[in-house]
């Protein structure tokens, strides 16, 4: 094998493409950069916080962020607000008038789709914004591109006054290439210029903005036309013609390489005439777009014949082994059988599951003994896993701060066959300070009966342990002005009397708080106050360990969920009443133990100890 | 074009270190001048979940995502895992398997089994298989969190270009960030490497 020219020193690296575009961002001269953590958008304001003279902030939700970069587009600083696709949901109140007032200091929102759903209660494709909010839209398909392309929407923001949409996906977002480094270009110095028909949108002004968005609308697409991120790959097999965006272009590229293509950097407002000159030179032409036909619909509606959805799917990725089969048997040519993904080994699933020591176990423990006695709302966090195995211990999920409302609802509904059941909801603290608060608010003001679980473990988990509110400190680990969980659910209209700060690897105190608030008949918080053991927080204790004579095989220890408990051997009793019952003896897995001590209060037998006391603490 | 790219899969368990390792793969190929992509999927890997991850290098490489079947060798942390991911590597082709068993709860609960002989297996499919314990050898040298740096010893001779390179990666990283660990680390890198040449 040949090895490449070597590499100029540092000007070029290995970045994923949310490094790339908050490199993007930092070299055009962006002063303001908010997000709310969701994967795969997260570790662009986390890049973002480690460069000079930007203020990079998480902030408590994304309507809350999109609002903060709106008011520095509004004094002419650059701002850039990121955020996953579900994110979008909640900013999309302002997102809707911020159009309508354009930018004035480049104004660009990063909207991650996590195509293929590795984490994410839903699939969406973002790039309906572009075409509800009236927003240019650019999609790059590698992390060279994702730099560049946030650089060239901030140029294309101040230039048509408008905010614009960078649409990323997972395989932009998490995929390293190389990128070639620039140097930051400061802008120029700024001030709020007060224009109240421009800012202030109320109905009179407002009115007065729709023309301007229409003109804009038309300008864009004039744009696009001529736009160099639009550009044809001829080739030279003229059978079919691609029309692509993202990172498919490369799938497609690297698949078909005779094939030509139109890659559309510059997707929305989609380059019609552009599209029309290339169908003009290929046989047929097929669209192939994740996920949703967005392009193919207004290609079809402009009268143009193509391909798309009808040999391709509508959700998940295109991957070359969906494409590569679709299109050759739209060829009407044999597949190669080593395109087709081999089939998978018979083999048990390792699906995500609670860390060991983590605090949720208890939680989850408690409720799983809880379970025929009540119904539980769940919402978006690592907490979201209590739904599988052991523990079972989750009845919904919709979305971020959706266990309250859900809660209520159930309550309010309260179905005849649920008449005897205890509500209750959980959710973390991060998410509750995100959309959860007002929902508690609405259960106490409409006289609710739910007892909310609030599982403060003083970080963001899911996503990597990013600092909120409720751990009072920065994006920088910086100490920063916190709030007082208990203070606040007092606040909101839980009576104080209803509030409980319980330590979750007590057990026994935990699962008798949690009986006792379900049996209350008004609005309740049990709040869990220790870490995530993957936070600095956290301290590790000596491991314990399971005397092997003195196990009994009962198996309860395992209800906990702990990954560190493991089973040794299994085996059958018969018990005097003549009932059969399955063994299950275990041991700890000392590397990984923690020493929290949870499971030690399930064991009767006491064959749970600590070695450094040779017996039970 | 394709022929020119070496796709290297890399396998295992959230919190293993996966990821890492297949850093300093990249970064290793970058130094040689290589153009490099790496890709994975893995939104709840520190949560025990699978992690698999994607190195492709060569004179360009255009799509991240290796083709199916098309792996030229497969590095895998845990044995199941080398079974579960060899169907993404070329007929014949390369399969390093750290051969320490990490069942996962739903198979401690017993709702699964656990496979009899996962590297039996990946060797009657035809595979070259290299096969140790990486986890005995951490153990041995006081840190199960040594596993990448053991894995990355095996795969370190089955690359188109020299262990020192690997190496030196290793080594750069740890001078920079944990210089207390850097003496460690190059022991777990040479047992890795003996580890996988003498399970040829």
């Amino acid at each position: 094998m040949n090895v490449a020219p070597a590499l100029s020193g540092a000007t070029r690296q290995l970045m994923s493409g949310n490094d790339a575009i908050a490199r993007g961002a930092w070299e055009a001269g962006v002063r303001v950069a908010t997000s709310y953590p969701g994967t795969p958008s997260t570790e662009i304001l986390e890049s973002m916080a480690t460069y000079p003279g930007v203020h990079a902030q998480f902030s408590v939700n994304e309507k809350v962020a999109i609002e903060v970069a709106i008011g520095a587009s509004m004094s002419g600083v650059r701002a850039i607000c990121s955020m996953k696709h579900v994110g979008m949901n909640v900013a999309s109140d302002a997102f809707m008038t911020a159009t309508l007032t354009g930018a004035k200091g480049g104004l660009v929102i990063v909207v991650a789709d996590d195509v293929g759903l590795s984490s994410s209660q839903n699939e969406q494709d973002s790039r309906y914004w572009g075409r509800f909010g009236h927003m240019p839209i650019l999609e790059p398909a590698d992390s060279e591109e994702a730099h560049a392309m946030t650089k060239a929407a901030f140029e294309l923001s101040e230039r048509f006054q408008t905010p614009v949409i960078l649409r990323a996906t997972t395989r932009v977002c998490h995929v390293k290439a190389m990128v070639a480094l620039g140097e930051r270009v400061e802008g120029p110095a700024a001030a709020f210029v007060p224009e109240p028909e421009r800012w202030v949108m109320v109905p009179a002004y407002a009115q007065r903005r729709l023309p301007l968005q229409a003109e804009r609308d038309k300008a864009l697409r004039a744009e696009s036309e001529i736009s160099a991120l639009n550009l044809v790959d001829p080739g030279s097999d003229r059978r079919l013609g691609f029309v692509t965006s993202g990172p498919v272009y490369l799938h497609l590229r690297e698949s078909f390489p005779d094939a030509p293509i139109l890659k559309l950097g510059f997707s929305h407002p989609l380059p019609v005439e552009m599209v029309r000159r290339f169908a003009g030179g290929v046989d047929r032409l097929v669209v192939v777009e994740e996920t949703e036909p967005l392009m193919e619909n207004e290609l079809k509606a402009a009268g143009l014949a193509v391909i798309g959805k009808d040999i391709l799917p509508a959700r998940g990725e295109l991957l070359p082994s969906v494409v590569i089969p679709a299109v050759k048997g739209l060829l009407g040519e044999e597949v190669p059988a080593d395109v087709l993904a081999r089939p998978a080994p018979k083999l048990f699933p390792r699906p995500p599951t609670l860390c060991v020591a983590c605090p949720h176990l208890g939680v989850y423990y408690a409720l799983s003994h809880l379970r025929n006695k009540v119904l539980i709302a769940g919402d978006i966090g690592c907490y979201t896993l209590g739904a599988g195995n052991p523990w079972n211990a989750l009845d919904t999920c919709i979305s971020m701060g959706a266990s309250m409302g859900v809660a209520l609802g159930l309550d309010k509904a309260r179905a005849e066959g649920d008449t005897a059941k205890g509500i209750v909801a959980v959710i973390g603290d991060s998410t509750f300070l995100h959309m959860g608060m007002q929902g508690l608010l609405n259960i106490t003001y409409n006289r609710g009966n739910v007892t909310v679980l609030l599982l403060d473990n003083r970080t963001t988990g899911m996503t990597g342990g990013q600092n909120n509110p409720g751990c009072a400190r920065d994006v920088h680990g910086e100490d920063a002005p916190g709030v007082d969980f208990a203070k606040l659910v007092e606040a909101l209209g839980v009576r104080p009397e209803r509030i409980r700060v319980v330590d979750p690897y007590e057990l026994p105190t935990l699962y008798k708080a949690l009986r006792e608030e379900v049996a209350m008949p008004e609005p309740s918080v049990i709040i869990t106050n220790q870490p995530c053991t993957l936070i600095d927080d956290f301290k590790r204790h000596l491991p314990f360990r399971v005397e092997e004579d003195k196990c009994t095989g009962c198996g309860n220890c395992m209800d906990v969920g702990c990954p560190a408990i493991t089973v040794t051997r299994r085996g059958k009793e018969v018990k005097k009443s003549g009932r059969e019952v399955d063994l299950t003896f275990v041991k700890i897995d000392t590397t990984t133990c923690t020493g929290c001590g949870m499971c030690v209060n399930t064991c009767g037998a006491e064959a749970i100890v600590n070695p450094s006391l040779g017996k039970k603490p | 074009m394709s022929d020119d790219v070496t796709n290297i899969l890399v396998a295992g368990i959230g919190g293993q270190g996966v990821m890492t390792a297949t850093e300093i793969l990249a970064q290793a190929a970058l130094a040689q001048g290589y153009d490099v992509k790496k890709t994975e999927v893995a939104g709840m890997a520190q949560r025990g979940g699978l992690v698999n991850s994607h190195l492709r290098f060569g004179r360009k490489v255009l799509s991240p995502v290796i083709p199916s079947g098309q792996a030229k060798v497969l590095l895998a942390f845990e044995a199941a895992e080398g079974w579960r991911w060899c169907k993404e590597v070329v007929p014949g082709g390369l399969v390093l398997i750290n051969d320490s068993r990490l069942p996962p709860p739903v198979v401690s609960a017993g709702l699964f089994p656990y496979p009899e002989d996962p590297v039996g297996d990946v060797r009657r499919a035809g595979y070259q298989v290299h096969a140790f314990d990486a986890a005995a050898i951490a153990r041995e040298l006081g840190e199960i969190r040594l596993i990448n740096t053991i894995m990355l010893g095996a795969i370190a001779d089955h690359l188109p270009f020299p262990a020192e390179v690997v190496r030196q990666q290793i080594l750069s990283r740890f001078k920079a960030r944990k210089p207390e660990l850097l003496a460690l680390n190059e022991r777990a890198f040479e047992a890795g490497r003996n580890g996988a040449l003498q399970a040829a």
